[in-house]
C-alpha cells in the first residue's frame, strides 16, 4: 500500500456528503414534503376563514351597529367602493416605504463600510446614529415638517430615519465579525483593502445585512404610517395613515377597516419580499437558509 | 540512534546536501506579546531546501508563533528572517512564494471549492476563466476535480481540509507552512492525509515546515523535527529522521519508526521536565 490515490481516496472519504450533493439537498422524500408545504397553506386559510365567519356572525348575532364593528362584507364593499381613494394613498405610502428602504439600505450600508475602514470615523458618527435612533420619530417629527419643503419630504424623512439604524447596526456587526483566519489569509496573499472589502468583508457580513433588512423593511412601513399621523399631512397626496384618520373623524369604520386591511397585506407584502431575498441569496451556503438534515 | 538503520541511499526527495544555503533562516528570533508573554526566546533556526521540518511540542511553546513570522503575520520583537536563495530580498520583505494552511480549513462559506482556490490567483487579479487551468489541476492533485462546485457546508471535514490544501498549492509554493493542519481530523482521514501530503511533498520539492503535537505525525512525515518547549518558547532539540522516504502504511508498523517515535518522545519529555512545571 503505497502513497494512496488521491481520486479514490477522495471519493471514498466523499461518499455520504457526494450523494446530498448529486442529489441535491432534499433528504426528505418528496410527497411527504409536498403535503407538509400544503398543509402550511391550507391551514392558515381555514384559521382566516374561521376567524371571519366568527367575526360575520357576531356582528349580525349581536346587531353590532356599522359604525361600531362593521360586518366582513361592509368592509369587502367598502374596499371596492373607496378602491380609488384608497389605491392612490396605498400608493402614496408604498412608495414612501420603499423610497426611505432605499435609502436606508443605501445610507446604512455606505455608512457601516466607511465606519469599519477607519476608527476615527467610527468614534465620530457612531454615537449620533444612536441617539438619532433612541429619541422617538414622534418627537422629531414636528421639527422635520417645520424644515423640510413638503410634508411628504418630511414624511420621507421620518420614515428613512427609522428604517436607517438596523440597517447601519447590522451591517457594521457583519463586517467587523468576518472570521480572524480568513483576514489573515487574505493579509498573507497581500489583499488590498478593497479586495478584502469585497471578496471577503461584504459576503461575510451578507446574513446580517439581510436579516437588518427584514427588520429595516417592517419599519419603515410602521414608520411611514406613523410620521404621516405626526406630520398631519391631508389632502390629495396622502397615504393610507391620513386616510385612516379621516375615516375615523367621520365615522366611516368601514372604510377605516379597509385601510387598515390593506397596511397589512402591505406589511406581509413587504415582510415576504424581503424573506425571499434573505432566502435566495443564502440557500446555498448559510446554515440560516438550510434545512437541518436530521 | 544508533538502533536507526543506515538508508541514506533510498532517500529520495526532500533530501539535500548539507552544504547548500538554507530557504530561510531564523536569527535569533523573540516574540513578546504585548501583555508581556514570551511567546517565543531566541529561536535560531536554518530551514534547508526541500526539508520536510516538523516544529513539536507543548501547547505555548511558540510553534505557531514561529511558523507565523515565517508567514510574515507578525514581526519579531527581536532577531531576523533571512532569505539567503531569495531573489528580492533587497527590500527584507517579499519571501520566495509561501502557501500557509491553518488549523481549520478556513475556506469562505458563500463560495464553490473552485472559487475558494481560485482566491490567491483572483487577489492577484487572474480572471476566471485564465485561473480554471491551476485552479483545477491544484484540485484533482488533491482528488476533487469532481467537487468544483461544492459548497463548504457540502463537503466532509477531511475534503475541506483538502480543498484548504489545493488553495495553499494553487501558487505553486516554495514553502509551505502548515499549522496543525490534521489536528481536528479522525485518525482514518488524517492517515490518508499525511500518505497524500508525502506523495505530493516528493513530486513537487517543496520545503514544509510543519506544526505538529503528535510525535507520531511528526516522525511518520518528517525529514527533521524540532523540538521545542514551552515558558518561554524555545527550541531544545533537531532531531533527523533518516528513514527513506516514500514512506507507506508498513513504515507505520516498522522498528524503524517505533524506534525513531521513542527517541522523539523522549526528547520532548526532556523538554517538558526541563521547563516550569504549573
Amino acid at each position: 500500500m503505497t502513497a494512496l490515490d488521491p481520486a479514490n481516496g477522495a471519493a471514498k472519504e466523499a461518499s455520504p456528503a457526494s450523494v446530498q450533493h448529486n442529489d441535491t439537498p432534499q433528504p426528505v422524500p418528496r410527497a411527504e414534503e409536498a403535503s407538509d408545504r400544503l398543509m402550511r397553506l391550507i391551514i392558515p386559510a381555514v384559521m382566516l376563514g374561521l376567524l371571519v365567519l366568527l367575526w360575520a356572525w357576531y356582528v349580525s348575532a349581536y346587531d353590532v351597529p356599522h359604525y361600531i364593528l362593521p360586518s366582513p362584507w361592509r368592509v369587502a364593499q367598502s374596499l371596492v367602493n373607496d378602491w380609488p381613494t384608497l389605491s392612490s394613498a396605498l400608493l402614496v405610502t408604498l412608495k414612501i416605504t420603499f423610497m426611505a428602504l432605499g435609502l436606508a439600505l443605501a445610507g446604512g450600508v455606505g455608512l457601516a463600510i466607511i465606519m469599519t475602514q477607519s476608527r476615527w470615523v467610527e468614534l465620530a458618527i457612531y454615537p449620533y446614529a444612536v441617539i438619532l435612533q433612541v429619541t422617538p420619530i414622534v418627537a422629531i417629527a414636528p421639527l422635520i415638517v417645520i424644515y423640510a419643503p413638503t410634508t411628504q419630504v418630511a414624511v420621507l424623512i421620518c420614515a428613512f430615519i427609522v428604517a436607517f439604524f438596523p440597517v447601519l447596526s447590522n451591517t457594521t456587526q457583519g463586517l467587523k465579525s468576518t472570521d480572524h483566519n480568513l483576514l489573515n489569509l487574505f493579509e498573507m496573499y497581500g489583499a488590498s483593502r478593497w479586495q478584502t472589502l469585497r471578496y471577503l468583508k461584504l459576503p461575510a457580513a451578507l446574513p446580517y445585512f439581510l436579516a437588518g433588512l427584514k427588520i429595516a423593511g417592517g419599519l419603515a412601513l410602521i414608520a411611514a404610517v406613523v410620521a404621516e399621523f405626526a406630520a398631519g399631512s391631508a389632502g390629495a397626496n396622502s397615504g393610507l395613515a391620513y386616510r385612516l384618520l379621516e375615516s375615523q373623524f367621520r365615522l366611516n369604520i368601514p372604510r377605516l377597516f379597509a385601510a387598515l386591511l390593506l397596511l397589512s397585506l402591505t406589511g406581509v407584502l413587504i415582510f415576504a419580499l424581503t424573506s425571499a431575498v434573505s432566502h435566495l441569496l443564502l440557500r446555498r451556503w448559510h446554515e440560516s437558509a438550510i434545512r437541518r438534515e436530521n | 540512534m544508533s538502533a536507526v538503520p543506515e538508508t541514506a541511499s533510498l532517500v529520495t526527495a526532500g533530501r539535500v546536501p548539507a552544504s547548500s544555503r538554507p530557504l530561510v533562516r531564523l536569527n535569533g528570533v523573540s516574540k513578546t506579546f504585548s501583555n508581556g508573554t514570551i511567546a517565543l526566546k531566541d529561536m535560531t533556526l536554518d530551514v534547508g531546501q526541500g526539508e520536510f521540518i516538523s516544529l513539536l511540542g507543548p501547547s505555548g511553546c511558540g510553534k505557531s508563533t514561529a511558523l507565523r513570522i515565517v508567514a510574515g503575520l507578525g514581526e519579531p520583537s527581536s532577531g531576523s528572517l533571512d532569505w539567503p536563495t531569495s531573489e528580492h530580498n533587497a527590500a527584507g520583505q517579499p519571501e520566495p512564494e509561501i502557501s500557509f494552511v491553518f488549523q481549520e480549513p478556513t475556506l469562505m462559506p458563500w463560495a464553490t471549492a473552485f472559487e475558494n482556490v481560485w482566491l490567491p490567483l483572483r487577489l492577484k487579479g487572474l480572471p476566471r476563466k485564465a485561473a480554471e487551468e491551476p485552479v483545477m489541476e491544484a484540485l484533482s492533485m488533491v482528488g476533487l476535480d469532481q467537487f468544483r462546485d461544492a459548497y463548504p457546508r457540502e463537503l466532509s471535514g477531511g475534503m475541506k481540509m483538502r480543498v484548504s490544501i489545493a488553495r495553499a498549492l494553487v501558487t505553486r509554493p516554495k514553502l509551505l507552512l502548515m499549522d496543525e493542519p490534521f489536528a481536528a481530523l479522525d485518525e482514518i482521514t488524517r492517515f490518508k492525509l499525511n500518505n497524500d501530503l508525502l506523495r505530493l511533498w516528493q513530486r513537487f520539492g517543496w520545503t514544509v515546515i510543519f506544526v505538529t503535537h503528535s510525535v507520531y505525525e511528526s516522525v511518520y512525515l518528517s525529514s527533521r523535527i524540532v523540538v521545542m518547549a514551552s515558558r518561554p518558547g524555545r527550541v531544545v532539540s533537531d532531531l533527523a529522521i533518516d528513514a527513506p522516504y516514500p514512506r507507506d502504511e508498513a513504515f507505520r508498523t516498522s522498528p524503524v519508526y517505533n524506534e525513531h517515535c521513542r527517541h522523539t518522545s523522549a526528547a520532548l519529555h526532556a523538554a517538558m521536565d526541563g521547563g516550569e512545571h504549573l
